[in-house]
């Protein structure tokens, strides 16, 4: 397409080699038609949190965390107070009668907690001189408790006293923490799953003990999330897609994705030869308790839960890792990658079933290369009838780095940060304009005119 | 843009008539007649003039060479041609009516200091071909006699009509100029007091030791010859000390005196650093006034040289060098022929910068003026109407530049040393003066500080007798009257400021009123007939008999006219009439001129008008107050007039003389509604938008050359370049240009000549980047709108292909190089109009105009589809968005005639608007959107 002005020079530009992915600049489903670009934020911003329905927090390795109106797109608050990059960021709500006050709980590599009222900017509690950097942070609202997980694991309350702590035994620590029904959590300490439960005594104190460890993973797990109340799923570096029960902690479903060696001459041109192990590696889980979507390498992966069988994948999504997915729907989804686009996606059915390079088996060719396989049992999904695909229905090209995350407001617009320190609120322009000129006859009524 | 010719052509409308005015006309003040008088031809006027263009002569009367000319700005040969400025600069200098009072009464103390008012006059020569307005000025120089040196700034032109109209704004900016050149004339002057003053003190005491020596040696009983004479010496000496130091005290209390003239608004800084220093000196030399122990056994001996005294003063003056140091000097008392002496130049009277400062304001008022009387005109009007336009004019209009000095009034100080705006205030009008104040007979006392010009001059002619009166105020109107009688082609006009300011506004509505067919009138300079007529038929019973010079002169019909200055009036009146003198003053201001007494080849032209209109005026007498107030609201135009007439007019009555507007049959209490709510209407788009939109700093000329010169490079775009409209298209519907080349000069001209397509293009035109070398971001497409971006073979130039590639669907890309266009497709039919490449427009300025009439209709028609209630909200509530989303369309479509591609040009600027409304600094803490959309590009070739 630039050739002409690149003067035949060749195009850097793998889109242009991947003629799937080229939606072409005439995207008629994509309704992101303004953008506003948000600046803030000195260095890379990997966390977005949605506080309410028009107010945003973002965070990074410049250890800000900078509070935005989404709707008019105003820096509301900055929250200094932390002097290393934030590790890990949540949004904590407490219920106090009939009035509920969201914070903001930070944790940051320089090993301090931080409590912050978003509607002031003030820093309400901090803990500081933690024995290592916390790396997630999981809040139960229900006991009105929250966690810290990093090389031990901990349990506040909500007004920051420590109710007891827990070292790990592990060297990498937890990096992932959902809740179970029944008063347990799970931590995902590299290749192992382990069960905790809480226990509330009489006085309000909480305990925690470890029940169990699940340890079916060949890999170290990249992604936990609770899929609904009976599931929750975890996700591995090599690939392995793991469903488990929430009460019992049985193995429901077990999906190694590895994506064929690809046949078809042209990519394999491009792609190299052997898989990297990061190519499947599963690097975002997320769910709306139906459906299962897993990102893994630079491709998208969707699951049903219900039927436990692939609906839709796409082995290519992105020209580079996807960092962060979504589903908008059962048919709409998003995803961010580190080629610095967010592309969105809809499952749609294939209108003959003639794929022509019918690229996606995953099981089949997984016993037979990788020989360690062991005991969890495999579902054979070789001949489940693939009979939908992915279509890429629009993109948003903004960011010049990695889009790392992004959240979305539902019709008042999309969040997405990125390495190149900006923040972009992408918003429907239509809309936005009657929402102006709503606003203008408006001032004008007020002014009596013009 | 305005101005541009499909805009004005059809604006006037001459049904006053008709007692039911259309309610869609243009407002008077924007209308301009569409053809001059049938028998008056255009070139007639200027043929004969001896010069090319206007210009500012600055000349002197010297005392010792008479009028001479120093400067003309600009200061070019070619611009006078063979106009002989010699002759003319004894024509405006004879003309001068400040009340100049030169010397010092023999009788008095000490001499005074004049402070006298500037005058302001218009001059003819009909027989050069030249009119001027003239400015005179005074300044203070220690070696000249009386201590002043009488200046004039003359705006000369070709176009008597010019002058006449633009008296106004000219007066505030020659009277700009002249405070600043009497600002710095005031610092030099103390400087210089101050250093004569030490030269005194020194040889005073020199004195003292050698009289002292003296009257050891000599016998004590007698006095030598020679004691006697330095004893002279001494008691001089004395005395010119006591004068030099009521001189500093005198230029001291300048700033104390309220000024009568409401264009003389001084910085106030520079003021008060001024009295400051002044100040100190006075302190520091009244100290020193305690050697004088003696000084009673030599009074006797210092009376007898009273007589002799400007001669001391001069022997003094004389031996006062221009020192590098303040080493004192012995002083001489050494006679000297005062044409020995060689006087300061302007440039040493007034401090360098301040000298520097005016010679700018004066180039820049000269620039300002050029062009003949219609351009600035159509400028005025166009500038009157696009303030009216807020809403929109910031999409395609330049800036209009000071709007805040503007609206603050025109009165703002002009600072020679560039004091901050901070002391910007509004001069109040000084206090009215009812009768002259007791007579401070005791003069070693200065005069009080607080006493206008008048009542120093009051004084000083109660010091000279009549003799002397009669020689310094008599001179110029004999010379007029000579004139007068003599010469039957030559003239100068009655122009005193307020007089013709006011009568220019009434004749110009009134002729509007009473004189439809004459499109004409409303732009011809009148001469005061109505007024005149109505005023002297009021003041005649209060001066009757005495007046007689003036009243003599002004009945009899002469072709020479003149409006005696208020000074000059008030001077006379007080020594004639102690009582009602100031009400002299004014009726000297409204002196009687006959419209015979124009200019003969002028007079035809008005008499038919003027005669209408004075039946008017006679029935307007009862409405006058109400008038008043309705000038009275006007905002910025009038006030300074309105001062200035209130200033100079004690009695109750005289107010609303001049500002009475003539309410005949004619005129109806709706158009009369319709006029009090524009800022300007009594005029009708002659004098009085001309004064408010009189800016201190028109930038325009400049920056229209660069935009005509930006135009002749959009028309050669257009013609080159087949694609040029969809490449305007992009810039207008808001999607970023890239205008990619390797040639720096190339590619920054087209982004020149595209610029003028830039919708909102900022102050200073922000959202243009001429040329950039380096990768883009998504935030510079945010923030500009058309982008030169250089094409290099490099690494960085891969860069910056990669991020043209990335972000292709925000922009469009023009190749200079190549000559591509590639962006989406364009089939509307809306911009054909201006990038036609078979255009006949050949001239860029007309080109420019042409798309300035083509873009300000666009903005007139975004401006309807912004601010239609029902095309963007719901009529009722049982609409869903749907339907309001289809009667948009609809009306972009069907109504305004605009296919897809059109209605997103419309749509963009339509955003533009709101958010400006909605925002109209701009400066939220929000980021600004960038909106776009999502369509495929294709590639034009040539």
């Amino acid at each position: 397409m630039f050739r002409w002005m690149l003067g035949g020079r060749e195009a850097q530009s793998s889109a242009e080699k991947n003629p799937v992915l080229c939606i072409g600049e005439d995207q008629p489903k994509n309704c992101f038609t303004e953008l506003q670009v948000l600046k803030g934020h000195f260095d890379i911003v990997r966390f977005l949190v949605q506080i309410d329905d028009f107010r945003c927090a973002s965070a990074g390795d410049d250890g800000l965390v900078l509070v935005w109106n989404i709707e008019t797109g105003e820096r509301l608050q900055e929250l200094r107070g932390h002097s290393q990059q934030i590790t890990a960021i949540t949004s904590f709500t407490c219920n106090n009668g009939l009035t509920s006050h969201t914070g903001l709980i930070t944790a940051s590599s320089d090993r301090s907690l931080s409590l912050w009222d978003p509607d002031t900017g003030n820093r309400v509690q901090t803990i500081s001189d933690l024995q290592s950097s916390v790396k997630c942070l999981l809040v139960l609202e229900r006991l009105c408790v929250w966690l810290s997980g990093g090389e031990e694991l901990c349990v506040w309350n909500k007004d920051f006293q420590l109710h007891c702590h827990r070292q790990n035994h592990s060297d990498t620590g937890i990096t992932a923490l959902i809740e179970l029904p029944k008063n347990c959590i799970a931590a995902a300490m590299d290749k192992e799953i382990v069960i905790y439960r809480l226990t509330v005594s009489t006085d309000s104190s909480v305990s925690v003990a470890e029940i169990r460890c699940l340890s079916n993973h060949q890999d170290q797990i990249r992604a936990l999330i609770g899929v609904n109340d009976g599931l929750f799923a975890s996700g591995s570096h090599a690939g392995e897609l793991i469903l488990w029960d929430a009460i019992d902690w049985n193995i429901l479903a077990y999906e190694h994705i590895l994506w064929e060696e690809s046949h078809a001459s042209a990519q394999a041109e491009i792609r190299l030869a052997a898989p990297k192990p990061s190519e499947m590696s599963i690097q975002h889980l997320s769910t709306n308790g139906k459906l299962i979507l897993a990102a893994v390498g630079s491709g998208l992966y969707v699951y049903s839960v219900q039927t436990r069988t692939v609906v839709a994948y796409r082995k290519v999504a992105h020209d580079s890792n996807v960092l962060h997915t979504m589903l908008l729907s059962d048919s709409e989804l998003m995803s961010c990658s580190e080629d610095g686009s967010v592309r969105m996606w809809e499952i749609q059915d294939l209108p003959l079933p003639a794929e022509p390079a019918s690229p996606g088996f995953f099981g089949l060719w997984t016993f037979g290369r990788s020989n360690k396989q062991t005991g969890p049992p495999s579902k054979k999904i070789v001949d489940v009838p693939n009979s939908r695909t992915l279509e890429l229905t629009g993109d948003l090209i903004g960011h010049s780095g990695a889009v790392q995350m992004f959240v979305s407001f539902k019709e008042n617009g999309l969040v997405t940060c990125s390495t190149d320190h900006l923040l972009i609120l992408w918003k429907n322009g239509e809309r936005q304009s009657n929402l102006r000129s709503l606003a203008l006859f408006q001032k004008l009524e007020e002014n009596g005119g013009l | 843009m305005i101005g541009s010719p499909d805009l004005v052509a059809f604006t006037k409308e001459d049904e006053y008539s008709q007692t039911n005015p259309d309610p869609w006309a243009l407002p008077e003040e924007f209308s301009v007649p569409l053809h001059p008088l049938a028998d008056s031809n255009p070139w007639a006027k200027t043929s004969y003039a001896k010069f090319t263009k206007d210009f500012i002569l600055i000349s002197e009367f010297s005392e010792q060479v008479g009028p001479q000319p120093l400067l003309t700005i600009p200061n070019d040969p070619k611009v006078c041609g063979t106009f002989d400025l010699n002759y003319f600069s004894l024509r405006i200098m004879s003309v001068d009516y400040q009340a100049s009072f030169v010397g010092h009464p023999p009788g008095s103390g000490y001499p005074r200091l004049s402070f006298v008012e500037d005058s302001r006059v218009v001059l003819g020569d009909s027989k050069e071909g030249a009119f001027a307005y003239v400015h005179h000025l005074t300044l203070y120089d220690l070696e000249a006699r009386g201590f002043v040196r009488p200046f004039c700034m003359a705006y000369v032109s070709a176009d008597e009509r010019k002058i006449m109209l633009q008296f106004q704004e000219l007066s505030l900016r020659f009277s700009q100029a002249s405070e600043c050149l009497k600002a710095g004339n005031r610092r030099a002057f103390a400087k210089e007091l101050q250093r004569k003053l030490r030269d005194l003190e020194y040889t005073h005491s020199v004195l003292q030791r050698e009289e002292g020596l003296q009257r050891e040696a000599g016998p004590q009983c007698m006095y030598s010859a020679h004691a006697v004479e330095k004893a002279n010496e001494l008691a001089n000496v004395e005395k010119s000390i006591y004068e030099h130091r009521d001189l500093l005290r005198q230029i001291s209390s300048y700033h104390h005196r309220p000024r009568r003239d409401p264009h003389a608004v001084t910085c106030q800084k520079c003021m008060s650093e001024c009295l400051s220093e002044c100040e100190e000196l006075l302190d520091k030399y009244a100290k020193l006034a305690s050697p004088f122990s003696h000084i009673n056994t030599e009074e006797g001996q210092g009376k007898v040289d009273n007589g002799g005294e400007e001669e001391v003063e001069e022997e003094d003056d004389e031996a006062v060098k221009r020192r590098p140091s303040y080493t004192p000097q012995l002083i001489k008392a050494k006679s000297a022929k005062c044409f020995d002496k060689r006087l300061k130049n302007l440039q040493e009277l007034c401090d360098e910068t301040f000298y520097e400062a005016t010679v700018d304001l004066l180039k820049e008022t000269e620039k300002s003026f050029r062009g003949d009387l219609c351009y600035l005109h159509t400028r005025r009007l166009d500038r009157a109407l696009r303030r009216k336009q807020r809403v929109t004019d910031f999409l395609f209009e330049e800036d209009l530049g000071d709007d805040e000095e503007e609206e603050g009034g025109s009165l703002r100080p002009f600072c020679a040393v560039n004091h901050a705006a901070d002391n910007y205030t509004l001069l109040k009008p000084p206090p009215i003066v009812l009768g002259p104040e007791p007579l401070e007979l005791d003069t070693l006392l200065p005069p009080d500080p607080l006493d206008p010009a008048s009542e120093t001059s009051h004084v000083l002619d109660g010091e000279l007798g009549l003799g002397e009166r009669h020689l310094d105020s008599s001179p110029s109107d004999q010379t007029l009257e000579t004139q007068g009688s003599s010469e039957g082609t030559k003239g100068s006009f009655s122009s005193d400021k307020s007089g013709t300011g006011q009568a220019e506004k009434q004749q110009s509505v009134a002729s509007l009123k009473s004189d439809p067919p004459d499109p004409d009138s409303d732009l011809t300079p009148d001469h005061n007939t109505d007024l005149e007529r109505e005023s002297s038929s009021e003041e005649m019973e209060t001066t009757a008999g005495e007046d007689e010079g003036d009243d003599g002169g002004d009945q009899t019909p002469v072709s020479l006219l003149e409006v005696v200055s208020e000074l000059e009036a008030s001077r006379e009146d007080e020594c004639e009439g102690g009582t009602d003198g100031a009400c002299e003053m004014e009726s000297d201001l409204l002196v009687p001129i006959d419209t015979a007494c124009c200019m003969a080849q002028e007079g035809f032209l008005y008499e038919a008008s003027s005669r209408e209109v004075a039946p008017h005026l006679g029935k307007s007498s009862s409405t006058q107050p109400s008038q008043t107030l309705v000038v009275n609201q006007e905002p910025q135009a009038l006030l300074p007039i309105q001062d200035d007439y209130t200033v100079g007019s004690p009695c109750s009555e005289r107010p609303a003389a001049g500002l009475e507007l003539p309410v005949g049959p004619l005129g109806d209490a709706v158009s009369r509604a319709s006029l009090e709510d524009g800022s300007d209407c009594t005029m009708s788009g002659s004098t009085g938008s001309d004064r408010a939109a009189s800016p201190l700093g028109y930038g325009g000329v400049m920056t229209l050359r660069q935009r005509k010169k930006a135009g002749q490079g959009a028309l050669r775009f257009v013609r080159q370049y087949p694609f040029a409209m969809p490449a305007l298209w992009c810039l207008l519907s808001g999607r970023t240009l890239v205008v990619l080349g390797a040639d720096e000069g190339r590619v920054r001209r087209l982004v020149a000549a595209l610029a003028l397509f830039v919708p909102a293009p900022g102050r200073c035109g922000e959202r243009v980047q001429a040329w950039l070398s380096c990768a883009f971001t998504l935030t510079d497409l945010q923030r500009w709108k058309l982008i030169g971006l250089q094409r290099v073979a490099s690494p960085v130039g891969s860069s910056m292909l990669y991020s043209l590639s990335r972000y292709s669907r925000y922009i469009s890309i023009l190749d200079a190089d190549q000559k591509t266009l590639r962006c989406p497709p364009y089939r509307g039919q809306l911009l054909a109009n201006i990038a036609d490449h078979r255009t006949y427009i050949r001239r860029g300025s007309t080109y420019f105009l042409h798309i300035q009439s083509t873009l300000s209709r666009l903005a007139a028609k975004a401006f309807l589809f912004t601010f239609t209630h029902h095309l963007h909200l719901p009529v009722s509530s049982a609409e869903g968005p749907e339907v309001v989303e289809g009667r948009r369309r609809c009306f972009l479509q069907e109504q305004l005639g605009l296919g897809e591609e059109d209605s997103r040009v419309l749509l963009y600027l339509s955003q533009l608007i709101t958010q400006h409304y909605l925002q109209p600094t701009g400066s939220s803490a929000a980021a600004p959107c960038f909106s776009f959309n999502y369509t495929t590009s294709v590639l034009y070739k040539i």
